[in-house]
């Protein structure tokens, strides 16, 4: 086996030294009983050619051919190359979680500054070092602003990304957390005289996601005065933190957490991401998660460590903050090595190139007859469009294009059926939007020569009679 | 002793300022392709109330520089590429290059989670399989690879546990956790809405039978166990363990942290666990990544499989890979989309590179290191608990301490003679505790490399303690003031 570095003669002489004749001695502790008889019955071993092989295989077998318009918590932009030469480097990603500060200062200062960026994107005091991902940093916003408040009910936007409201009912449904829904308004918002009246009672946490599931702006600085007047704190969410770099942060919010994957970590069909969450520096000991801090040594050098442990697992047990272990360190350090290329300027840039293509995108869609741009609110880079159709049709009509058009918003919002979200950002060409253009036209012309010749037909019976 | 120090690797090298301070205006390090279509006035688009301006204090550097930046720190880190790692209880193996190069093919590496099925088999394909794998390495009837590390699994698995014993009719309270367990076990368990009851271990640093038996009443839901235990010592009588769980209406978690030890070797499922998670990022070779992303799928028994979270991926009689999130009786998700997904195509090409009988190898060379270690390093270390060993090994600074030296300051002394240190002071039921953990990725001259280097700390301490207290000494930075940065928290860099 190539990956073993010890020969037979290395293993003889082993168990010569400590007494033992053969491997199987090594495992004479656990009983005959209950020792795995058999040879497991797994595929391989194979050479790296035929691993590879497999994989290319697999690989055929997916949307690679296409172009890609579906966002929904998973964004599709270009990753620079240097991102994947710096994170291929074997210190960066054989390391392990920086216990011993002084072989992982590489690792504990590029935190640091992942801590930074974010807290510098999201308008907050301080940010973690990152956690999972953007559903399981909105939960732990959620428990963090239960414990902050100890009050035990959530109001929570219905544009909240489906998936994570998903996941967050998973984990509170155990603390008997009450967990009210606001549905949005006309503009795709939430519905503020909603969320006034879910308010009348004692509420932990308002939380809102911005650009919402929709792609809609929310106005978190009103949502957070109406959330802070009854004593409730604001959790806001980003599932497309690119927003920021042209969006206004909800600086007024409590704990905004999110999902960074769109900076330089791949859609890998859903993972590994990258979770954050950065809150004000009051809450800091009730942050879940990892922290750098900075600090200087016995000469005075300045240098990095995990600090403020003491809310965590290992050394709380049963009383930690949570129970996570880890943080998403390799993931976070793609985001990092990314916001440091782009820089202030190039990350502008690039959000105003991805707000232009989806703004084009919605105002061709607009034109087209029995197509529609339902929702009023300002949007970035993603939208929902009325489909000229079923919206299962237009899709396969699309993908005959070579595109993916988009998500069906009816299996997550039924009054939605026939309604597209639509994510348009740098990695999509005019060319591919206005072949999207025209297959909505042909559709339209299709269903209105359909619809037309349903129409006429009763007409022309009543009109012979 | 000291001279030693010359052979050191050294970690002194170039000083590297943060991003922010290098950084000034109008540099990047990405030129973007041109806008094909008319550009937006975004400030009037998102109007007065959402258009920002500009991201205050972020940093503006050209492409060379990063490189250098993230060259330089990483020079600073240490990764089992450097050497050996012997953190016990993270089991830090060699990371395969080929499930990096599979793992980033376009196609696996592009396609979108809400891509629809027909266009996501492969994806699909790569997570069945590797469902199937783990399924056959465990003994297990069904998997699911949603959680997205190992403490998420425990709270999957212990959440299953809950909504199993619920439609028995009664929940229960508890759960039971030996003294010896993993931080993340109590604290998943508290997450769950279950209370912890600590179990005593016993003087062979097992569960204690008796314990066990006056523990477990109709209040206690279940045990969680990890085996082998946190000492590396096999729990031998864990068939009776879980009998007496099982005829107590209660069920067993197997913390599979240390699944190195047992496979091809031992399944849980043939010694009576119900439900267990496993780290890929640990037996499977996925890449630690200085700390994440991790991966923790969960292996169920059949009749706790209609809690599996939701979606499963199931495979259709015509072959293909269907999503399956019609589960009513499912804990619901823990993760949003299908989990690391990430991770598993680096699990699978791991385990196809072995096939059964290189993970056989494989785990008789991590035992085998492990013994080969702490026999040679009884007489210099105490050995708190006398019994043959599986993949790691505990020894305790007991003797040192005399001295006024501790398994801390060993570790940073280790540093020195160009290892990474052991895992110090866990677990909690050793006090002053060197974990051991050399997995099947070191050698045997690397392992003798090794204990000469801790026989050589051990004389050091008996000639000059306060040397080794002022460890490291060979690293480009000394020790960090841990209570002031606790004190008084610098988290970000500011202007």
């Amino acid at each position: 086996m190539r990956y073993l570095p010890n020969s037979p003669g290395d293993r003889a002489e082993m168990l010569r030294t400590i007494g033992y004749s053969s491997l199987e001695d090594l495992f004479s502790q656990i009983p005959q009983a209950i020792r795995f008889q058999g040879r497991l019955n797994l595929p391989g071993p194979l050479s790296e050619q035929e691993i590879l092989d497999f994989f290319r295989d697999a690989a055929r077998q997916s949307s690679r051919e296409y172009v890609s318009l579906l966002g929904a918590g998973a964004y599709s932009h270009f990753r620079p190359a240097a991102v994947d030469a710096m994170l291929s480097r074997g210190e960066f990603f054989t390391a392990y979680t920086p216990y011993q500060a002084e072989l992982a200062q590489g690792t504990l200062q590029a935190m640091f500054e992942f801590q930074t960026l974010m807290a510098q994107l999201t308008g907050m005091e301080v940010s973690n070092a990152s956690l999972y991902d953007g559903s399981t940093a909105t939960t732990e916003a959620v428990l963090m602003a239960l414990r902050l408040t100890r009050r035990n009910r959530v109001v929570v936007a219905r544009t909240l990304h489906p998936e994570y409201r998903e996941v967050m009912a998973t984990y509170v449904r155990h603390l008997g957390t009450e967990i009210v829904e606001v549905p949005y308004s006309a503009s795709g918002q939430l519905d503020m005289e909603e969320l006034e009246q879910a308010l009348k009672q004692e509420t932990a946490a308002v939380v809102l996601q911005s650009p919402n599931f929709f792609g809609a702006i929310e106005p978190s600085g009103e949502i957070a005065e109406l959330a802070h007047r009854s004593g409730a704190l604001l959790v806001a969410t980003v599932t497309e933190p690119l927003s920021l770099a042209v969006v206004k942060p909800p600086t007024d919010a409590d704990i905004v957490a999110g999902e960074a994957q769109s900076f330089g970590v791949p859609v890998a069909f859903g993972g590994p991401y990258v979770g954050f969450l950065a809150t004000r520096e009051k809450f800091v000991r009730q942050m879940p998660g990892r922290l750098v801090g900075q600090t200087v040594d016995t000469q005075g050098r300045r240098g990095f460590v995990l600090t403020l442990a003491t809310r965590e697992q290992h050394i709380r047990r049963e009383k930690a903050t949570s129970n996570i272990c880890t943080n998403q360190s390799l993931c976070a350090l793609a985001a990092t090595i990314y916001l440091c290329l782009l820089g202030k300027e190039g990350l502008k840039a690039l959000a105003e190139q991805n707000l232009a293509k989806a703004h084009y995108a919605a105002r061709q869609l607009q034109e087209v007859p029995g197509a529609a741009i339902p929702f009023t609110a300002p949007y970035f880079n993603e939208f929902v469009v009325k489909a000229p159709g079923k919206a299962e049709d237009v899709l396969r009509e699309l993908r005959r294009e070579k595109i993916l058009g988009g998500v069906s918003l009816g299996p997550f919002y039924p009054e939605l059926e026939d309604h597209l979200l639509v994510c348009v950002t740098e990695t999509v060409d005019k060319a591919t939007l206005d072949r999207m253009t025209g297959v909505y036209r042909q559709f339209a012309n299709r269903t209105e020569t359909g619809n037309g010749a349903k129409t006429a037909a009763p007409h022309a019976v009543g009109q012979e009679k | 002793m000291k001279d030693q120090i010359r052979h050191a690797r050294t970690h002194v090298t170039r000083n590297e300022d943060l991003i922010f301070e290098r950084s000034s205006p109008g540099k990047s390090g990405v030129d973007l392709s041109p806008l094909d279509v008319p550009a937006v006035p975004a400030s009037e688009i998102l109007g007065k109330e959402f258009y920002r301006a500009e991201i205050p204090g972020f940093p503006e550097v050209s492409e060379l520089e990063v490189i250098r930046h993230f060259t330089r720190l990483s020079t600073w880190n240490y990764g089992v590429d450097t050497g050996l790692y012997p953190l016990g209880s993270c089991t830090m193996k060699y990371n395969p290059r080929i499930n990096e190069v599979v793992a980033r093919l376009e196609g696996l590496a592009t396609d979108h989670p809400y891509a629809p099925a027909e266009l996501a088999q492969g994806c699909l394909r790569v997570l069945y399989e590797t469902a199937q794998c783990l399924k056959e390495i465990t003994g297990m009837d069904a998997v699911s690879l949603q959680p997205a590390a190992g403490a998420q699994g425990e709270l999957s698995g212990i959440l299953m546990i809950q909504a199993c014993l619920t439609d028995r009719g009664n929940p229960r309270k508890y759960i039971l956790i030996p003294d010896s367990a993993h931080g993340t076990n109590p604290a998943s368990v508290t997450t769950s809405g279950y209370q912890v009851r600590p179990l005593k271990s016993d003087t062979h640093g097992s569960i204690d039978l008796a314990e066990l038996d006056r523990a477990m009443t109709e209040e206690v839901a279940g045990l969680m166990l990890t085996n082998p235990n946190t000492l590396g010592i096999f729990e031998v009588r864990i068939r009776e363990i879980c009998d007496l769980i099982h005829q107590r209406g209660g069920l067993v978690y197997m913390d599979g942290a240390n699944m190195n030890a047992l496979v091809g070797v031992a399944r849980p499922a043939e010694f009576g666990v119900d439900v267990m998670h496993l780290n890929l990022h640990k037996t499977f070779t996925t890449p630690h990544g200085g700390g994440g992303p991790g991966s923790g799928p969960v292996a169920v028994r059949d009749f706790l499989e209609p809690y599996l979270p939701s979606p499963t991926i199931e495979r259709a009689a015509d072959g293909t890979y269907q999503l399956n999130d019609n589960r009513p009786k499912s804990i619901g998700r823990v993760r949003a989309f299908y989990g690391n997904f990430g991770m598993a195509v680096r699990a699978l090409a791991y385990i196809l590179a072995n096939g059964g009988e290189g993970l056989l190898q494989t785990t008789q060379d991590a035992v085998l290191n492990a013994n080969y270690v702490m026999q040679q390093l009884r007489d210099t270390y105490d050995l708190p608990y006398d019994e043959p060993c599986m993949h790691e090994c505990v020894l305790s600074d007991r003797r040192q301490a005399v001295r006024g030296v501790h398994t801390g300051d060993i570790a940073k002394r280790l540093i020195d003679y160009g290892f990474h240190p052991y895992t110090t002071a866990f677990p909690l039921i050793v006090q002053g505790a060197l974990m051991i953990e050399p997995t099947e990725s070191a050698s045997k001259e690397e392992l003798d490399e090794f204990i000469e280097a801790m026989r050589a700390v051990a004389e050091e301490i008996e000639e000059d303690p306060e040397f080794v207290l002022k460890a490291p000494h060979a690293t480009r930075i000394s020790r960090l003031d841990e209570a002031t940065a606790a004190r008084r928290p610098v988290l970000r860099w500011k202007e």
